[in-house]
């Protein structure tokens, strides 16, 4: 990160006049809008956009980026986020201009290795899931979600099944999850966890009826912990007449050693962003295909890529599809990348890929829970939910613990959620860190610890030697200064 | 933490003041201190009607965002403006710094809310 | 054995030695025997970097790309010369393995760029404010719908039929759950029937949706819609924007409109068949505290220094769960980058200068590909730099014969507007030259 601390907005740094482009010169009738276009419809003034050199466009956001902490900087442990490397093959691969040069609406015949590809890509996450067929449609997690919330919606539809208005969440749940049965028109029934942080599979019993239109749930949980009770769970699901949706989130805890297909779920979604090594490219964009079971094969968004032969096609024609969920097919540009890495891992690879990250996950526990509290000593997976520090008693907050993790060269861990841990710090390691580096955030963390015993103000003023400390998230709330403007 | 006397109350930590025909409501202190200092409070309009058990406004903190629900059906007659300036006032004084006031259709839906007694009992016991 | 798996052997026996397991199976007993998946995943073995990006490069190869053939289709993608600066700088790596700014001390970069295409999409358009991006302009036109009937508790969308086809049917299906009624306004001569949207209001519509330039490429009368829309008390108008037309047009924050969606892939984002793209979103003060997705706003630290956060997270899913008014989490970030960059370094006359070129193209393109008369406009009305023309032939045979000449385009739009049975769109770009436009003309002749 930069020595320097570089304080321009693009607008400061503008001068009237000064342009940093240049296109070829206007080779036909030059004609005037207004002898077009009704002047009513037109503007007299110049976008208020900024004047600036190429030179100052390099200078600024290069500096920019030196203001932030990358993974490929250092060790990036946001748990529920999976921050694992990504592979610049990846980035090749999506740059090519066969790819990353094709319009949307080409006709098929000159598009047929796109089309492969996203069959292909399809295929293979299916594979991994244990379900029927994956629509690579959704943008994002979360769209993800509200698709597969849609096709359950219109499963119970068409089966005449208008009582079913609600969906079951465990109070463990991610905030997306109830949004998005509330997008979907479902209203929420909450399950409480049982003391183990599992679902508390009484608790689902008593909450499953004939108005039950499904579950969202997500296994290994937001707290890291299998849930062992899984096909119990989806049972009485189903035996209430419900669905069972698989929050994706956390997949990366088992590749290759479970499928949600076979613990029961109907459908599925993943986040390609966090699973598949698609980069997080600063909060976007991140891809969230959803799989399903043969039942549901009817509701998917149009088209679907289907494979005659070796030819693929578009196919519009799913007389009960739920529709779309975005203008064209999904977001091919992360699809390439994430193909390039399945490929790249193989079935061996995402195998171990997961062992690893659980392994470097139980070996952070271990070496913490001395000095974090941790509410549940057990086989954790892909991540661990710490609450605070083991020593009750200082008045320290995780919000504390985090700032001076950035003091000691690392990002900070998730905090604050799940929201039923107290004080949480959340700490997903992944598959793609070292030992050393383990070690290295471990002492960092222990040595935390053991500040807060002897001065505390030293984590109350933390950080210290980041460019920016504590900004006043208070203050932004009130003022809402969300655009620049001009001092008069 | 403060209880005013003389007011209901309600477990989700909500005040109802009853003068005549007028419910006035708002958020006990030990609401305010757990959402943290408020940045936001979106107000319903005059003459909106609710019933009991509607959310009448919502109040937003940074970390954190909370309904006010209403315990007796009405008609709103008056908000309270000076919150849209500074809705902090309700971390000052959550119960100077009332909400909304509604003209009730039916006093009795207020039967079974905690008396300030019964509410400082529930505190104690959270505590 | 895995270039992305650190681990060495020895690292993994101390491991375990301190986690009390003797193998790496044990990590795994916590997976019930019913439950756990035995053997191998059916997918090939793992593959190194010449083996993948030979089998990929294959794939790229089946494609005819941009480069290789003349793009004159739009539909909502559209194909602007992208400055050298902005794939070396969204490159940096500091900007695309960095996540969400949960830490805003070390995301300061990412805030900052964030705040600044706020404050060019909120410029562009004239309206108060902007979000940080929705995923794109068909799920942004839903999204808007959900938040003015969250905002107004109404029911009703007018949606006029010269939105996208694509976008109309992505509100459909966000709406249907919610139980809201989507009314299409139909289309007189190209443009919206503003007579039959006059005849469509009442007290129970919650929004009317208008693009412009439209589908079919032609201008509409905002204005106009706008102050019937406003006719009635508590109903908000959102105008389907393009961001290179708003270079020449009159900007919606002078016309009292609401809220403006647009496609922000035009603005330095490659066509990528279709995506990731770029939904933007600026809208009237009033709808702040119900916008979706995340915004950026301005503080200062605890020494007093200017600096950025993540604001107003009270509205959103982590926060208001089930009472948000969307489940968006993310923004399109890399994306966002690029539209940044892209109106930089394009800048105040650069922008103009894009949108002149391209109408200015799309006028000639239209006059010679029209001169014959074996084609015609569908009809007279402005347009900015995509039209659609007719005439006795199928679009699939055209596009097919163009294909063979080296040329992509148009687009055959009869299957959405059967009122223009054989009609095919063509977009002109700044980057189509005289030369690739005679010769289109030749082409379309030859068919």
């Amino acid at each position: 990160m930069s020595r320097v601390n570089y304080d321009k907005l693009i607008f400061e740094v503008s001068r009237p006049g000064r342009t940093g482009y240049k296109l070829p010169p206007i080779d036909v009738e030059e004609l005037d809008p207004k002898d077009i276009i009704p002047e009513s419809f037109l503007t007299t003034e110049d976008p208020d956009l900024p004047e600036v050199s190429e030179v100052d466009v390099i200078r600024h956001y290069t500096n920019l980026a030196d203001k932030n902490h990358g993974l490929d900087t250092g060790f990036y442990p946001l748990g529920s986020c999976t921050m694992k490397y990504n592979p610049k093959i990846n980035e090749n691969m999506a740059a090519l201009p066969g790819f990353a040069n094709t319009h949307p609406l080409q006709h098929e015949s000159s598009v047929q290795g796109n089309l492969r590809l996203i069959y292909e890509l399809g295929e293979s996450l299916a594979e991994i899931a244990g379900m029927e067929k994956i629509t690579l449609q959704p943008a994002a997690g979360a769209h993800g979600e509200l698709t597969g919330i849609l096709l359950v919606r219109a499963y119970h539809e068409n089966r005449g099944d208008d009582k079913r208005d609600k969906i079951i969440v465990p109070d463990s749940a991610h905030g997306t999850n109830p949004a998005t049965a509330s997008m979907a028109g479902f209203k929420i029934i909450e399950v409480k966890s049982n003391k183990n942080g599992t679902v508390d599979v009484e608790a689902l019993r008593a909450a499953v009826g004939d108005d039950t239109a499904g579950l969202m749930l997500t296994n290994p949980n937001t707290l890291g912990i299998f849930e062992k009770d899984i096909q119990e769970i989806t049972d009485i699901v189903h035996e209430a007449g419900g669905l069972c949706y698989y929050d994706g989130a956390n997949a990366n805890a088992i590749l290759g050693h479970a499928r949600p297909g076979d613990m029961g779920f109907d459908l599925v979604h993943f986040n390609i962003h966090k699973t598949f090594s698609t980069p997080h490219g600063g909060g976007g964009p991140g891809s969230g295909p959803v799989g399903v079971k043969e039942c549901l094969l009817p509701f998917l968004p149009v088209p679907v890529v289907e494979k005659d032969g070796d030819r693929y096609h578009l196919n519009w024609d799913v007389p009960k599809s739920i529709g779309k969920v975005k203008d064209f097919y999904g977001h091919f540009g992360i699809m390439v990348r994430a193909y390039t890495y399945i490929l790249t891992m193989g079935s061996d690879g995402l195998k171990r890929a997961s062992e690893v990250a659980v392994l470097n996950t139980n070996y952070i526990k271990e070496r913490l829970k001395e000095h974090y509290y941790l509410p549940l000593d057990t086989l954790y997976k892909h991540e661990v939910v710490f609450s605070g520090l083991a020593n009750r008693k200082l008045e320290v907050t995780t919000l504390d613990i985090a700032k001076r993790i950035l003091d000691k060269g690392f990002h900070a861990p998730t905090v604050y959620f799940p929201l039923i841990v107290d004080q949480a710090i959340m700490i997903e390691p992944t598959e793609t860190e070292s030992k050393e580096t383990l070690d290295q955030f471990i002492q960092a963390l222990i040595e935390i610890a053991e500040e807060a015993e002897e001065d505390i103000s030293i984590l109350k003023e933390a950080p210290l030697k980041t460019l920016v400390r504590r900004p006043d998230e208070t203050l932004a709330a009130k003022q809402t200064i969300v655009k620049y403007e001009k001092e008069a | 933490m403060k209880v005013e006397k003389g007011l209901l109350y309600t477990k989700d930590h909500e005040w109802v003041k009853v003068d005549g025909n007028i419910a006035t409501l708002g958020i006990t202190a030990y609401a305010a201190e757990h959402l943290g200092d408020i940045v936001y409070i979106d107000l319903p309009g005059e003459g909106d009607e609710f019933e009991k058990g509607d959310s009448v406004a919502a109040i937003e903190s940074v970390k954190a965002a909370s309904d006010l629900y209403t315990q007796v059906g009405g008609t709103v007659t008056e908000v309270n403006e000076d919150l849209d300036d500074d809705p902090a006032a309700v971390n000052a004084d959550a119960y100077a710094s009332w909400i909304v006031k509604l003209e009730m259709n039916d006093e009795s839906e207020l039967e079974g809310l905690l008396s300030d007694e019964d509410y400082e009992k529930l505190l104690a016991e959270e505590a | 054995m895995y270039p992305y798996i650190s681990l060495t052997a020895d690292a993994e026996q101390e491991m375990l030695k301190t986690i009390g397991l003797s193998s790496m199976d044990e990590l795994f007993s916590d997976i019930p025997a019913d439950t756990a998946f035995k053997g191998d995943l059916d997918l090939p073995k793992a593959k190194s970097e010449l083996e993948v990006a030979g089998y990929l490069s294959k794939l790229a190869n089946m494609n005819v790309n941009t480069d290789q053939a003349v793009n004159f289709l739009g539909g909502g993608a559209y194909d602007h010369y992208i400055p050298a600066v902005v794939g070396r700088l969204t490159g940096i790596q500091n900007f695309y393995t960095s996540y969400t700014p949960y830490q805003p001390e070390v995301s300061q970069g990412t805030l900052q760029y964030i705040f600044e295409y706020q404050t060019m999409i909120a410029n562009l358009t004239g309206m108060d404010l902007a979000n940080a991006s929705l995923y794109d302009k068909g799920s942004g036109v839903a999204e808007a719908a959900l938040m003015c009937h969250a905002v107004n508790r109404k029911n009703k969308v007018l949606v006029s039929k010269g939105v996208s086809p694509h976008s109309r049917r992505v509100l459909e299906t966000y709406t249907h759950a919610q139980k809201m009624d989507i009314v299409e306004i139909p289309l007189k001569a190209g443009l919206t029937d503003l007579d039959a949207l006059k005849e469509a209001m009442d007290d129970n519509v919650s929004s009317v949706i208008i693009q412009s330039p439209n589908y079919l490429g032609f201008l509409e009368d905002v204005e106009k819609a706008t102050g019937i829309a406003h006719e009635v008390k508590k109903t908000s108008l959102i105008y389907v924007a393009n961001p290179i037309a708003l270079a020449l047009l009159k900007k919606p924050g002078e016309m009292d409109v609401d809220v403006v969606i647009g496609e922000g892939q035009p603005l330095g984002i490659p066509l990528s068949f279709g995506g990731p793209y770029l939904g933007f979103m600026a809208l009237k003060k009033d709808y702040m505290r119900k916008m979706p997705g995340r915004v950026v706003g301005q503080t200062v630290d605890l020494d007093g220094k200017r600096s950025w956060v993540l604001t107003l997270s009270a509205r959103e899913q982590h926060i208001r769960r089930e009472k948000a008014t969307s489940n968006i989490c993310s923004n399109q970030g890399l994306n966002t980058l690029a539209a940044a960059i892209y109106m930089a370094v394009m800048g105040k006359k650069g922008l103009k200068e894009v949108a002149m070129q391209s109408m200015q193209k799309a006028h000639y393109a239209a006059k010679k590909l029209t001169e014959s008369g074996k084609y015609k406009l569908i009809c007279d009305c402005p347009f900015m730099y995509e039209f659609a023309i007719t005439g006795d032939f199928d679009p699939v045979d055209v596009q097919e014969k163009l294909l063979e000449k080296g040329i992509l385009g148009g687009f055959g739009i009869g299957s959405d507007y059967p009122d223009y049975p054989n009609a095919m769109l063509f977009a002109v770009t700044e980057k189509r030259t005289k030369e690739e436009i005679d010769a289109l003309a030749a082409a379309l002749e030859e068919v």
